[in-house]
């Protein structure tokens, strides 16, 4: 088995502000987030020779993007995994290259799910398991279970517990303010957000992330041809997809305070990438902290915290933008809402622009490798990818 | 001879107290309690629940008929019994049949119960009475009536009540109704019904019944009559010549209320509660007429299990708030829309419910015959072993259970917020993702016991969308 570490790089990417984004219409910002990557790989459309299109609520097939950029009759192709969405269509795209059966592949996630008239994401009818065996719950709901489980099983009470929480989202948060693509761009306190309106028990409103419209994309090609680009391509080191077979929901064995799959997911990527201390080798990492909660359980599970210890990172700051290990450092979903498929290339906007050096007040220092990990459907349920990059061969 | 076998009944968990609708109203103030179901529950679901009752201990293959006795029905046209039948996993055999049309249908499927059995056409059958009445908002039956339901397994071996005589009389009146336009029940004049219906009708037929019993009223040791209230209770058993100290148990009117249809059933359980072998019980319903049952209980009443009873519902309540919640539940305003997905979109697909209507409705997962690990929903490959297709059906319904994690979603749009989402673990394995139904948010703990209990989810598009959910064990 092959791996796809230095096949690929990133010669281009662009990601329109997230947000409620009134006056923009999916086809605004499919259109901008294409047009910035194509400037930034210094390419016009005509030189797409595929592309993939990463969306969970905007439609069927790829025709939504290929008709707003006018794609010139090439093979273009929708593509679907829950949270993972994004990363899904850049995964293709980067498969397709290393195929060789192209050389040069959009992929772009967009979301427009400020339009449907209520809050939360939308809803469709899932004909595959419509029967009686319904539950209620919305995510929140079945992510502070998981919260539940963590405080369970490591002995934190409530109050313990929120306040833990509560320094992620004070985090990302802060790393909000200084990214104007950024949906909230807004500190909180410690405070505010234990006090905050109760959204999922133990969850209140700052431990959940926004709901936005938004949209990312990425310009790939070979390796070997990425010079030609730009002097700073950021080559891909891993691609990672892991689903479990919906365990936790069935077995007692799961314990609701790890991500099975983010465990199982980061370690195939991390062998692909030939990496051996994520803590020590990851420069940076974008996680999905579609709870304050995910994030907390997703440092243990991609092995930055021991098991049962991240508390002992959180307080002393590993992940802080000045810390050894800064994760979310673009402000997270937690800043930037979760419009599904846009996320996961949203999050590679950072850490390519981290990797270039070209973050701005958000810039970590000597960045090498960074890391994206979205993580799709439930705890005990879950599609997570987890993608890893760098800005050197080799 | 056909007797009683067996007895359940079932009582919601919450109570309104009549002094709080009064405040709601501004009038004068009422004693006592009622019940108030659920927003989750209905006729149906309370008949499952006092049926589960009845039946502890009891082999369900063994049951031959399920006549279910409602004026509450959830469906004008759709059998509630194959449902019920199907719920307990009765035989597929099993005679079912919907009693309705009065306050009288609950006897009336007892009668007909009897009679099968007699027959020899069924060796036993579970009848079924379950109501949840709506009185107009500020009316006088809005405070009497209450939200109940019970159970009797009628069958001709291990009988712990005989019934020795039974009589019948009907009677054209429209006293109290509901046409099928309606959606309150409707009453004659106070003076009227209560003179020219309940008290004539009653006295008729009970003094008819004595004399082709040929037993007078010392011969009972109790009475158990329908009765609209307390009052109208003790006037007729007064001009009956009972002794409404002794013969008379009436606890329901001030704790229950007057539960329609179950009404008379769950006075015969409140009376066998107290009941020892040799006592006669007088049984009396009404509704368009009477149905009147002389009634002897066996030595083999000890021998009836733990049952919740009457006694054991009445010991485990919860007060409602408020009366706005009562208005809430049985959805009686508007209130404003919530801002989340329509209601529409999770409108049940009637070919999905009636394929998986025999693993779904009785809570039924798999059991790997290979490695022996419960699971649900019904695994084809077994999650442990990967053995396909080497199973056995298990149903969840009855096992001891607890949660292992939960949260209270505030966001979800729900008739209760918030929705108490829970992670349920089975003794002898097997998880379970549910929500929790009549619990305090503020107790909910990890590690608590629940029990399982068949509720309503929702309804949309003319279909009420029943499964289960897990609650804090009752009593």
């Amino acid at each position: 088995m092959e791996s796809i570490k230095d096949k690929v790089a990133i010669v281009g990417m662009g990601c329109v502000k997230f947000g409620e984004n009134w006056d923009k219409s999916l086809d605004d910002m499919i259109i901008d987030a294409a047009y910035e990557a194509y400037e930034d790989a210094g390419i016009g459309p005509d030189d797409i020779q595929a592309a993939w299109f990463g969306t969970v609520w905007a439609g069927e097939t790829a025709q939504i993007m290929a008709a707003p950029l006018k794609l010139p009759y090439i093979p273009v192709t929708r593509v679907e995994n829950a949270c993972a969405t994004g990363s899904e269509a850049l995964r293709a795209a980067c498969y397709a290259v290393a195929a060789g059966v192209c050389d040069v592949a959009l992929a772009l996630g967009a979301e427009k799910l400020k339009d449907t008239g209520f809050s939360g994401l939308p809803q469709t009818r899932p004909i595959a398991t419509w029967s009686y065996r319904l539950t209620t719950q919305t995510p929140p709901a079945v992510f502070a279970m998981m919260a539940t489980g963590y405080f369970a099983k490591y002995g934190l009470s409530y109050k313990e517990g929120k306040k833990l929480l509560a320094q992620i989202a004070v985090k990302n948060h802060h790393n909000g303010t200084l990214n104007p693509r950024a949906h909230f761009q807004r500190e909180v306190t410690i405070e505010q957000v234990v006090n905050a309106p109760m959204i999922a028990y133990p969850l209140g409103l700052y431990d959940c992330c926004g709901v936005s419209d938004g949209a990312a994309a990425a310009i790939v090609t070979r390796a070997d041809m990425a010079k030609s680009f730009r002097a700073d391509p950021i080559y891909i080191k891993s691609l990672q997809i892991c689903q479990g077979p919906r365990e936790g929901f069935m077995n007692p064995n799961f314990d609701f305070a790890h991500v099975e799959e983010t465990c199982r997911g980061g370690a195939a990527a991390y062998a692909e990438a030939g990496i051996r201390n994520p803590r020590e080798e990851i420069s940076t990492a974008e996680v999905h902290d579609c709870f304050t909660i995910t994030e907390l359980t997703i440092m243990e599970d991609l092995q930055f915290s021991p098991r049962g210890r991240v508390k002992d990172d959180i307080e002393a700051g590993t992940f802080n933008l000045d810390g050894k290990l800064p994760v979310n450092t673009d402000g997270g979903l937690k800043s930037f809402g979760h419009p599904i498929g846009a996320s996961g290339l949203r999050m590679m906007y950072e850490v390519y622009k981290q990797l270039q050096g070209k973050a701005g007040p958000r810039q970590i220092k000597n960045p090498r490798l960074g890391l994206t990990h979205n993580q799709g459907g439930e705890p005990g349920a879950a599609t997570v990818s987890v993608v890893i990059v760098g800005n050197d061969l080799g | 001879m056909a007797g009683i076998k067996s007895y359940g009944t079932y009582v919601p968990l919450y109570r309104l107290s009549r002094a709080e609708i009064a405040r709601a109203w501004g009038v004068a103030e009422m004693p006592g309690e009622r019940a108030v179901a659920n927003y989750d529950e209905d006729s149906l679901t309370m008949a499952v629940a006092a049926a589960r009752d009845c039946l502890k201990g009891i082999d369900t293959e063994s049951i031959e008929g399920l006549y279910f006795a409602s004026t509450t029905s959830p469906y004008k046209e759709k059998q509630s019994a194959a449902t019920i039948a199907t719920v307990l996993g009765l035989p597929r055999e099993a005679v079912t049949m919907d009693f309705s049309g009065s306050l009288r249908c609950g006897t009336n499927a007892i009668r007909a119960a009897i009679d099968a059995v007699n027959s020899g056409s069924a060796k036993s059958v579970l009848v079924c009475a379950s109501d949840v009445r709506l009185g107009y908002p500020a009316g006088g039956d809005e405070l009497a009536f209450g939200d109940g339901a019970a159970a009797l397994l009628i069958g001709d071996t291990e009988i712990i009540v005989e019934v020795e005589g039974s009589y019948t009389l009907h009677d054209e009146i429209q006293d109290v109704w509901r046409s099928d336009r309606d959606l309150f029940v409707r009453s004659g004049e106070d003076r009227f019904i209560r003179e020219k219906g309940y008290n004539r009708v009653v006295l008729e037929a009970v003094s008819a019944a004595l004399r082709e019993f040929k037993l007078s009223q010392k011969d009972f040791s109790k009475v158990a009559f329908y009765s609209p209230d307390s009052r109208q209770l003790s006037m007729v058993v007064r001009k009956l010549g009972f002794d409404s100290k002794t013969q008379v148990n009436d606890t329901l009117h001030s704790t229950v209320g007057n539960t329609g249809a179950a009404m008379t059933l769950m006075c015969l359980v409140a009376v066998m509660e107290e009941a020892q072998g040799g006592d006669r019980i007088l049984l009396t319903s009404y509704g368009n007429g009477c149905d009147v049952f002389s009634l002897k209980v066996t030595d083999e009443i000890e021998k009836v299990g733990d049952r919740r009873g009457i006694k054991g519902h009445l010991a485990s309540k919860r007060m409602l708030s408020s009366y706005n919640k009562y208005l809430r539940w049985r959805e009686l305003i508007d209130v404003q829309p919530p801002q989340r997905p329509p209601i529409e979109l999770r409108q049940p697909s009637p070919s999905a419910q009636w394929r998986e209507t025999q693993k779904e409705l009785r809570l039924c997962g798999t059991r790997c015959k290979k490695c022996g690990t419960p699971q649900y929903p019904p695994q084809r490959v077994c999650m442990t072993c990967r053995a396909k297709d080497e199973f056995e059906y298990y149903s969840f319904a009855d096992k001891a259970a607890k949660v292992f994690s939960f949260s209270h979603d505030y966001v979800m749009a729900t008739v209760d917020p918030p929705v108490t989402v829970t992670v349920v673990d089975f003794e002898g394995g097997g998880r379970i993702m549910c929500d929790m139904t009549d619990r305090d948010p503020e107790e909910t703990k990890v590690d608590m016991p629940v029990e399982m209990t068949f509720r309503r989810l929702y309804y949309v598009g003319g279909i009420y969308n029943y499964w289960w959910k897990c609650r804090p064990i009752r009593c």
